[in-house]
Formats: structure tokens, C-alpha cells, sequence
């Protein structure tokens, strides 16, 4: 939820690029030294030291992990599967964010509490629930283990919250009254629906779609065991950056490493400008 | 006035950083009491390991000692000693994460000048199979059959599934009338069966145990606590397979309690405890009921061919690099040629 008033306040300052004037006070820069000290220590620093490592191959090292028809075939399972997953919830997400603030019914609050299970729950524990679901002993009947539809199976169950609470807060915070007013004037539910409540929440799906793709570009945890990791089938680039380590090869983990910290970055800028085409466009 | 509180905020943070660096540096490095041990292994040893740890503090050399445990993946751990983690003691799944120790100086060159050359506990590659072997595996040609479905960790990401897989190459090449050849055909065969190669042998163990495959290439140890702890399954010795050995060493500054813990995990009632928990003796004479094993009175019955990495394979030195090189490995090149589905 923070995501999304965080986003459309960029835009904000965005707006007001030319002549920027800093608005800090003594009490804030010290804030933000801070927050940018807190920041270094856990992001830039690590992010600056896998580059680093990864630019020990040169760019040989980058032409290699592409040429590497195992670790392509790993690279383009995983995003891939994460792009589907994503558009999945960028559908589903919305849909639950919407039924949970504007319905209601039985079982609300509950549901509303069990939306955040997967991301709680510690996600090797989310894979072997769900291997014991949807496995070899299934009781529904539905074997998908070993499967590339594992692979979306899993990276659904343990992006699914994302977007609902990105999109919730905003959703709740909106006037019902300017979509009575647009009634009133004769809009059809789908006009209401298309330049009232999108443009509002668009900013929200994309902070959570962002969210959500980051998160399924880089999980391990529940697909080591539903998976199978099966070479060029259901191996994912977090499981084939393990190999690379375990095989002593840091350049190789490295430079696999920076590919997809590029397709993440890729993705978001692209979700930001989508979002803002949208948002002007409402 | 903001510039210069901007730059007081600045300078301020710039101090804070060695601080919370060293501050972090001092606390890790504070263990080390002369009668304290800290024993860093891998991953299966954790249960057995507590047995050991009890039945030492009873002993008069261990009255006292006070013990910190780690257990994770053995290149993990290996890269975690190396990385700083304080081990008086430490205990992998190969050698080849022992010789990363002794480059980085953690352990002396002469680690392995002992009774054992080094090794602590002693295992052989199996087949677990579904209660009652329905489909009658016995031999490693048995896995090949068309139909088949077998789970083996991933060698590249697991190093003891390195075990599983040299014991399959052995069969094929060290076996009469084999030929390098002929194993090559059989690894690719054999993996061409293979539904799931998750990423470390419990990964592959949980795996198996939820229901997929009808064989896991596993540990007879590690079959024997599945069995143990009531899992419905049963192993297969083929006549012929790799003994699996798990070096241990003291590290150079190891405390001298550290190293009576090693000779005592290394005497005839450390190695019943170890073979109680499913791991082959490394000395002569140990004998002991073993729950899980196939036959509990007779839990670990001589191999018919037993091959080993020294005698058959030159070696872990030469041994890795030569199947599981990163390009160039035999073992490495069939699963890159594999291309499953595409």
C-alpha cells in the first residue's frame, strides 16, 4: 500500500522537475542520511558487488551465460513464467482487492486475513503444500509436479497478495460519490468503471504488478520441490544461480545475477510508463 | 545553513558505517573458549551428530565442553567457514569442500594423516524404492527400463549427488567388459529416466517421499533414517556400487577439546552411535542392532563390488573435474545435451 502512494508521489515530484528545490530541514536531511546510509548498507553495496563480480568475466562473461543454452532456456522459463503470473494477477488480484472492499458477505474478514498465508508462510512449506495438493498423491486428482505449469502454479500461490494489497487501500479510499454522480449522468457501468475507477487504480496494479514480477523473477524456495528443476524443462534462474555457486563459478552466478537484476529493471521502468500513458490518458 | 547540517547528516552516517561494520566483526569473532566446540557439517549429520555430542559430554574428556552446532548444504558450509564462521571442527559430504579449507588455510595440508585417511563416516549409493518393490528393482539396468521414473538430485547444484551419479558411471565402465563408452550411454539412459532433479538430496528425498518416482538414487544412510523415522519405503544394494566417504578435520586453530571430540567420534563407541544412525563404520569390529536397515541384525552387508573414488576414479582432485567440470565434465555434458523437452 505504501508502494502506491510512493509511486504516484515520484510522479508528483516528477512534475516539478525543472528548478528542483530541496525542501529539507535539519531535522530531515538527517532522515535522509539515514535512510540513504540504511539503504547503501543493504541494497546499493550488494547490488554494486554482484555487478562488480559479474564484470570480472567482462562482457565475454555476459555473451557465455547467453550462449549457455541451459541457462537461456532458465532465463526464458523464468520470465516467461513470470510475465503470465503477473498478468494473472494483475486479472485476480484486482478481482479479490475489489470484492474484498466493495462486497459484503460472509467470511470477509477471514478471507481478507488469509490473503497474506503466502507471505508468511516460509516458501519451501509453500511448495510442499502445494506438491502435496496438486503431486503425485494429489487428492484432488491433479498431478502437476515436475510440469512447467508447476512452475506457474507456484509462482501464483506466492505472488497472489500483491496486488490485492496494493490496490485495496486505494480502492477503499475512493469517492463512491463521483461514481454516483457519473451514474446519475447517464454512465454506463462500463464507462464508470473505465474513467473513474481504472485511471485511480492503475497506479496501484502497476506498483503491485511490479512487485509481483520481482518477486517471481527471483523465488526459490517453493519451486525446488514441486518443480523438479528439471534442465532446460523446469529449471528456474534462481536454482541455476545455486548451481553456479555450488560449482565454484561466481562470475557465471554473477553475470546471471545482473541479467535478471536488467529484465527486473526493464520491467518496472516499462510498468511506470505504461501506468503513466494510462493514468494522463483517464 | 542546510548545506552545512545536510553535510553534518553526511558525515555522521559516514562514522556510522565502520561502526556498525566492526561492531558485527566483534561479535562473531568472540567464540573460541578453550573448552567449547563449534562443529560445522553438513547437513544429514545434525540427528546423529546430537547423539555423539550427548554420549561425549558423559565421557571425562568431554565433562563440560560446551558445544554450537551448524548444519546446511556441504558448499555451503564450506563457503561459510571460509567466509568466517568460527569452526573448531568440521565434517562435509566430499572431499572436494575439505580442499577448498586446506587452500584457504582453515585446515592443515595433513587433515587425512590419521587411521581413517581423514574420513569419519562411510555410506554406499542405494535405490529407495516404494514398500515392497513393486516393480522389482535390483540392478542399476533395472533403472533404465523403459518406463522407469527415477529422482536423483542435480549434481551441479548438489555435490553429493555427485555420489549417485559416479556410482552409476562405475557401474557401467568399471564393471567387466565395461568401457567409458558404454557409461556415457548408460548416464545419458539413466537421466533420460530421471523426472525431477531437485536441487540438494533432501530436496530430492521430500520429492520422492511426496509421491514422485518410482526410484530415488540415495544414501543408504540417508534410507535408513527415512525408514527409521517411519517413511513407507525400502532400499536396494545393488552388487555393485560407490562407497560414499564423509571427510572430517580439526581446523588450525581448533580447540583441544575439539580434537578429543574427533577421536572420540572416531572410537569404536562413536562409530556404533554413527552406524546406529545409518552410516557404515570406518573402523573394524563395531557391531549393532540398526533400526531402519533392510535387516536390523545384519544392517550392513558386504557389497559384492565395491568401488571407491580412489581406486576407480584416481580421486576427488582428478574425479571432478574430469565428470563435472562446468563445459568440459563427461557427467556435465550429457545433461547440458540432454535438452528435456526442447
Amino acid at each position: 500500500m505504501s508502494t502506491a502512494v510512493l509511486s504516484q508521489d515520484t510522479r508528483a515530484v516528477g512534475r516539478g522537475r525543472p528548478g528542483v528545490r530541496t525542501t529539507l530541514t535539519p531535522g530531515s536531511s538527517l532522515g535522509l542520511g539515514i535512510a540513504m546510509v540504511w539503504f547503501s548498507l543493504l541494497v546499493l553495496i550488494p547490488l554494486a558487488a554482484i555487478v562488480a563480480t559479474a564484470g570480472d568475466g567482462g562482457w565475454s562473461g555476459y555473451i557465455d551465460t547467453f550462449k549457455n543454452p541451459q541457462s537461456w532456456a532458465a532465463i526464458k522459463l523464468t520470465v516467461g513464467q513470470s510475465l503470465l503470473v503477473t498478468a494473472i494477477n494483475v486479472v485476480m488480484g484486482t478481482m479479490i482487492a475489489w470484492v474484498l472492499v466493495r462486497d459484503r458477505f460472509w467470511g470477509k474478514r477471514l478471507l481478507d486475513l488469509v490473503i497474506d498465508i503466502p507471505f508468511a508462510m516460509p516458501t519451501v512449506v509453500a511448495g510442499l503444500v502445494l506438491l502435496g495438493l496438486y503431486g503425485p498423491e494429489s487428492p484432488l486428482g491433479v498431478n502437476v509436479s515436475n510440469t512447467r505449469t508447476s512452475v506457474t502454479l507456484a509462482l501464483a500461490f506466492v505472488t497472489l497478495p500483491f496486488i490485492v494489497r496494493t490496490v485495496q487501500p486505494v480502492l477503499a479510499e475512493l469517492d463512491a460519490d463521483v461514481e454516483e454522480a457519473a451514474a446519475s449522468l447517464g454512465a454506463t457501468r462500463l464507462t464508470i468503471l473505465r474513467r473513474i475507477v481504472l485511471p485511480s487504480i492503475i497506479p496501484a496494479i502497476a506498483a503491485g504488478a511490479a512487485l509481483s514480477f520481482a518477486r517471481a523473477i527471483s523465488e526459490y524456495g517453493s519451486l525446488v520441490l514441486l518443480s523438479g528443476s528439471l534442465p532446460f524443462r523446469t529449471e528456474a534462474v534462481s536454482v541455476r544461480v545455486l548451481s553456479f555457486i555450488e560449482g565454484g563459478n561466481r562470475t557465471a552466478a554473477a553475470s546471471l545475477a545482473t541479467i535478471m537484476l536488467g529484465v527486473a529493471l526493464l520491467v518496472i521502468v516499462a510498468l511506470d510508463i505504461l501506468q503513466r500513458r494510462v493514468a494522463r490518458r483517464g | 545553513m542546510i548545506q552545512r547540517t545536510r553535510l553534518l547528516a553526511l558525515t555522521a552516517a559516514a562514522l556510522a558505517v565502520p561502526a556498525i561494520l566492526s561492531g558485527c566483526a566483534a561479535s562473531s569473532g568472540s567464540s573460541g573458549d578453550s573448552d567449547s566446540v563449534s562443529v560445522v557439517g553438513f547437513s544429514v549429520m545434525k540427528t546423529a551428530n546430537e547423539r555423539l555430542i550427548a554420549a561425549f559430554q558423559k565421557t571425562d574428556e568431554g565433562k563440560g565442553v560446551k558445544f554450537t552446532t551448524s548444519y546446511g548444504a556441504s558448499g555451503d558450509q564450506a563457503r561459510a567457514v571460509i567466509g568466517g564462521l568460527h569452526a573448531d571442527e568440521v565434517h562435509f559430504s566430499l572431499e572436494p569442500d575439505m580442499a577448498k579449507l586446506v587452500d584457504s588455510g582453515d585446515v592443515s595440508k595433513d587433515w587425512n594423516q590419521n587411521a581413517t585417511d581423514g574420513i569419519l563416516t562411510d555410506s554406499i549409493v542405494v535405490f529407495l524404492v516404494r514398500k515392497g518393490n513393486p516393480l522389482g528393482i535390483k540392478t542399476w539396468e533395472d533403472l533404465t527400463k523403459p518406463g522407469v521414473k527415477v529422482v536423483t538430485p542435480n549434481p551441479e547444484s548438489s555435490g553429493s549427488a555427485k555420489w549417485n551419479l559416479l556410482a552409476a558411471w562405475a557401474h557401467a565402465a568399471h564393471a567387466p567388459g565395461g568401457s567409458d563408452a558404454k557409461a556415457k550411454q548408460y548416464v545419458t539412459k539413466l537421466l533420460e529416466n530421471t523426472i525431477a532433479m531437485p536441487a540438494s538430496g533432501n530436496d530430492a528425498m521430500a520429492s520422492f517421499l511426496a509421491g514422485n518416482g518410482d526410484v530415488l538414487v540415495a544414501y543408504e544412510n540417508d534410507s535408513i533414517a527415512s525408514r527409521a523415522a517411519g517413511n513407507d519405503v525400502d532400499y536396494v544394494i545393488p552388487d555393485d556400487t560407490l562407497l560414499i566417504e564423509n571427510p572430517a578435520a580439526v581446523t588450525t586453530d581448533a580447540t583441544p577439546a575439539a580434537k578429543d571430540f574427533l577421536d572420540f567420534q572416531l572410537s569404536k563407541e562413536g562409530q556404533t552411535l554413527y552406524a546406529k544412525a545409518g552410516f557404515r563404520p570406518v573402523i573394524d569390529g563395531v557391531q549393532t542392532e540398526v533400526p531402519g536397515a533392510e535387516d536390523p541384525s545384519d544392517p550392513y552387508p558386504t557389497v559384492k563390488t565395491l568401488y571407491t573414488l580412489n581406486d576407480d576414479f584416481g580421486g576427488w582432485p582428478e574425479a571432478d573435474p574430469k565428470y563435472f567440470g562446468e563445459d568440459t565434465g563427461l557427467i556435465s555434458k550429457i545433461i547440458a545435451g540432454l535438452n528435456i523437452g526442447g
